[in-house]
């Protein structure tokens, strides 16, 4: 038996192996270029002006819209999974590139170029931090740039907690100008904006491009000694782009200097307060200012709740498939040999303590974004309800049975399949069952990497702090949560055998 | 004398316990054979190294004359029926499909799986209207009669029978105790029964074999082991079964 002893490191080979690569041979998205955009509104809405812009030029662009965060953006674009996303100087200096001297635009489009990236010129605004007054406090206390506030020791600042901690947050600022105030209160970014309106306080932290500044006629204090890093919007793409799609990054430049901060916190407005679609307010920015006709791509409630349940069950039925697939055999396995049987159980145990979003991050670097890498992640975490109920159904079953089956003459093979995996049927189905729940419970991430899904909204209602946005994704995921486990229950009254469900009599 | 089973020098342990310590046996052919002895001396694992469902760690087994090897256990265990104390039925399955699973599984036509479960019925006396019902809807008794069906099935040489009646009652045990002596005599196959009880084992057979831990004590008919016990061990073994059955006679009848 010395193979048994190679059998975990080939197995957990095989496992990562197959769905990776069968997942690597799904067909490619049919448009020439793909956009994407962070999980924010201004980046979205961004997101949606290149694509218009595109296709306002007849090149086909898709748009895959919150994605997630920095990091997922970026390799997603290093990987080619999309081709453009909008990002900010100030965050491809202090975090992407942090280490290398990109403290001029040369020096950062050449650090970029090493890594097959190009870089715009700026789109026309700074997203930085400020520090925002009401005019009435700013005339009151004579306010022009935050070098004024030293005069004034009595007055109360409240900011955001992010901004409290951040190396170029509060602690620096007060060093860089040598500030006196000793009322300073940590609180949320949009309470602030409430704080501030009411008299509570005197100066909140604001990004420059917050609708709320103009829905609540802030004054901005001047940087007089340019303390806040500059954070220009700007288009990155892929190097290989020009080559791939003529024309792509001529159209590109037409957008540089096209959107002053106030345009696009009017944007930003647009979406955040009065409610407008992306779409809609993107549409109209290149109608107006680039003279491009766009039509908002806007899809009805029922189109959107089809897309988010078709993308949901794609991503819930193959995970599902392949691991009932794999994971029945690994647990006949480990439920046969038992050192073999220890290893497997410990490997899929230790993938179950990964935390979900975080081996749904892990798939970018591998599979890149969309529904492949949701879908081995899914995979992942869905074996290990049916591994251990395969194992613990084979195992439960009674020694003098299992004797019986043998003695009779039954080879191992039939004794499986004729009388162990019936008798095992009950464990296999509830685990089997507990993976289907989960793994339409989980699947709901998906979205953060690009999957779609039911994840879909309820990321977008988030962010739009839009309740019922965030139900259309969230009744329905509990909808198929419950159907799941009704199918299961049906099904499992059909495999366990009648004679299973019988109280023994002695 | 034609041999089914020839064990020799054969040894079996478990960690530092030797379950089975370099025995030697022969079980004759066409006859009953009882294995007998306290509980833990090996008799399970005596009867589980005769049909190669472990192997032993010395020695070797032969059936009818031919070696049980991992390879061809499974097809030589249809040639030995077993049954064990619980029964072993398959709970998933009616009776009927309990005792003809080895028949379908090797091919039987549904005609001689039928006329050969009428046959068996008849032999055991099983209602043939409960052969549709599973196992936890049978009675102790009708269970156990259902494993010798199977056990039956496939008309093998041998039968291994490891406790059969351990688990009944006294009153249906001792019907089946009768019963089953009829039909041993009837088919008039090579049986090896293991028993704890020695008026059970007297009952059945007239060669009696005695373990302990793990080897053969004495090896005779039940006078023998009462009139001329090899060992102060045989002596208290015969002794304590006595005190247990006082109110029966030696022959295994019930006293009066
Ligand atoms: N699978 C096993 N693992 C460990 N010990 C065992 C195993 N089977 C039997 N034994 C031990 O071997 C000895 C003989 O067991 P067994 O043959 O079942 O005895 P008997 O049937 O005579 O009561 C006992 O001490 C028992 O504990
Ligand atoms: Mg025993």
């Amino acid at each position: 038996m010395k193979y048994l002893s190679r059998l975990p490191a080939l197995l957990l080979t095989v496992l990562l192996a197959v769905p990776f690569t069968a997942m690597h041979t799904l067909p490619a998205a049919a448009q020439d270029i793909t956009v994407g955009s962070k999980k924010f509104t201004e980046s979205v809405i961004l997101g949606e002006i290149i694509k218009f812009t595109m296709t306002g030029n007849d090149i086909e662009t898709a748009h895959r819209r919150d994605l997630g965060g920095t990091r997922i953006l970026w390799s997603a674009l290093l990987k080619g999974d999309i081709d453009i996303y909008p990002e900010y100087t100030g965050t491809l200096r202090q975090e992407l590139l942090k280490g290398t001297d990109t403290h001029t635009l040369p020096l950062l489009r050449a650090a970029l170029a090493k890594q097959g990236i190009r870089m715009s010129a700026p789109l026309g605004f700074n997203n930085t931090y400020a520090i925002g007054v009401t005019k009435e406090t700013a005339a009151r206390y004579g306010l022009a740039t935050i070098s004024d506030l030293r005069r004034h020791a009595d007055f109360s600042l409240g900011f955001s907690n992010e901004f409290l901690d951040r190396g170029d947050g509060w602690p620096a600022l007060r060093t860089t100008y040598r500030l006196p105030q000793q009322n300073v209160r940590g609180l949320d970014h949009d309470l602030a904006y409430r704080g501030l309106e009411s008299g509570a306080i005197d100066g909140i932290d604001v990004y420059t491009t917050d609708a709320e500044i103009a829905y609540y006629d802030l004054f901005l204090l001047q940087d007089d000694r340019n303390h806040f890093p500059v954070y220009d919007a700007v288009i990155l793409y892929r190097a290989d782009l020009a080559e791939r799609v003529p024309g792509a990054a001529a159209t590109l430049t037409r957008l540089e200097g096209t959107i002053d901060a106030a345009r696009m916190s009017a944007m930003n407005g647009a979406v955040k307060l009065d409610k407008k679609s992306e779409s809609t307010v993107a549409a109209a920015f290149v109608t107006d200012r680039l003279k491009i006709a766009a039509t908002p791509s806007d899809s009805g409630f029922v189109a959107r709740l089809w897309k988010s349940t078709r993308d949901h069950l794609v991503l819930v039925i193959i995970s599902l498939g392949a691991a009932i697939l794999f994971a029945v055999p690994l647990g006949i396995l480990a439920a046969r040999h038992d050192r073999v049987g220890q290893c497997i159980l410990a490997v899929v145990g230790i993938i179950q303590t990964i935390p979900s979003l975080a081996l749904f991050v892990f798939m970018i670097p591998l599979l890149g974004i969309g529904g492949p890498p949701a879908i081995v992640a899914l995979f992942l975490y869905s074996l290990l309800p049916i591994v251990r109920n395969t194992h613990a159904g084979l195992r439960g079953i009674d020694s003098g049975i299992v004797e019986s089956a043998a003695a009779i003459g039954l080879e191992p093979g039939a004794s499986l399949r004729i009388v162990e995996l019936p008798l095992a049927m009950r464990s296999i189905m509830a685990g089997i069952k507990t993976s289907a729940v989960i793994n339409v419970g989980t699947a709901t991430l998906g979205a953060l990497i690009g999957a779609g899904g039911y994840g879909q909204p309820i990321l977008t209602g988030i962010r739009l702090d839009d309740t019922a946005l965030i139900l259309e994704g969230a009744i329905p995921a509990a909808v198929l949560a419950l159907a799941v486990q009704g199918v299961f229950e049906l099904a499992e009254r059909a495999v366990v055998p009648r004679g299973l469900r019988l109280k023994s009599n002695g | 004398m034609h041999l089914m089973f020839h064990l020799s020098d054969i040894s079996k342990s478990y960690g530092p316990l030797f379950a089975v310590a370099h025995t030697t046996l022969d079980i004759p052919a066409g006859r009953t054979t009882a294995l007998i002895g306290p509980s833990g001396c090996g008799k399970s694992t005596l009867l589980r190294l005769m049909n190669g469902l472990i192997a032993p760690d010395t020695g070797s087994v032969t059936f009818d004359g031919e070696a049980v090897t991992a390879a061809n256990a499974s097809s030589l265990r249809r040639r030995m029926g077993y049954v064990i104390q619980q029964g072993g039925l398959f709970p998933h399955m009616t009776a009927r499909q309990n005792i003809s699973v080895m028949a379908r599984h090797t091919g039987w036509t549904a005609a001689d799986t039928e006329s050969r479960l009428q046959v068996l019925a008849d032999l055991t006396r099983f209602p043939l209207d409960a052969l549709a019902r599973y196992p936890a809807e049978l009675s102790g008794g009708q269970r156990q009669r259902v494993s010798l069906m199977r056990a039956l099935m496939l008309d093998p040489d041998a039968l291994l029978l490891d406790e059969p009646l351990g688990a009944l009652d006294p009153m249906v045990r001792f019907d089946l105790q009768t019963e089953l002596a009829d039909i041993f005599k009837t088919l008039g196959k090579t049986v090896v029964l293991v028993t704890h009880d020695l008026f059970e084992a007297a009952h059945f057979a007239s060669d009696i074999v005695l373990l302990r831990d793990g080897a053969v004590e004495q090896r005779a008919s039940m006078d023998v082991l009462l009139s001329a016990p090899a060992s102060t061990f045989v002596k208290k073994f015969v002794g304590a079964q006595r005190g247990l059955n006082g109110a029966r006679g030696l022959n295994g009848e019930p006293g009066l």
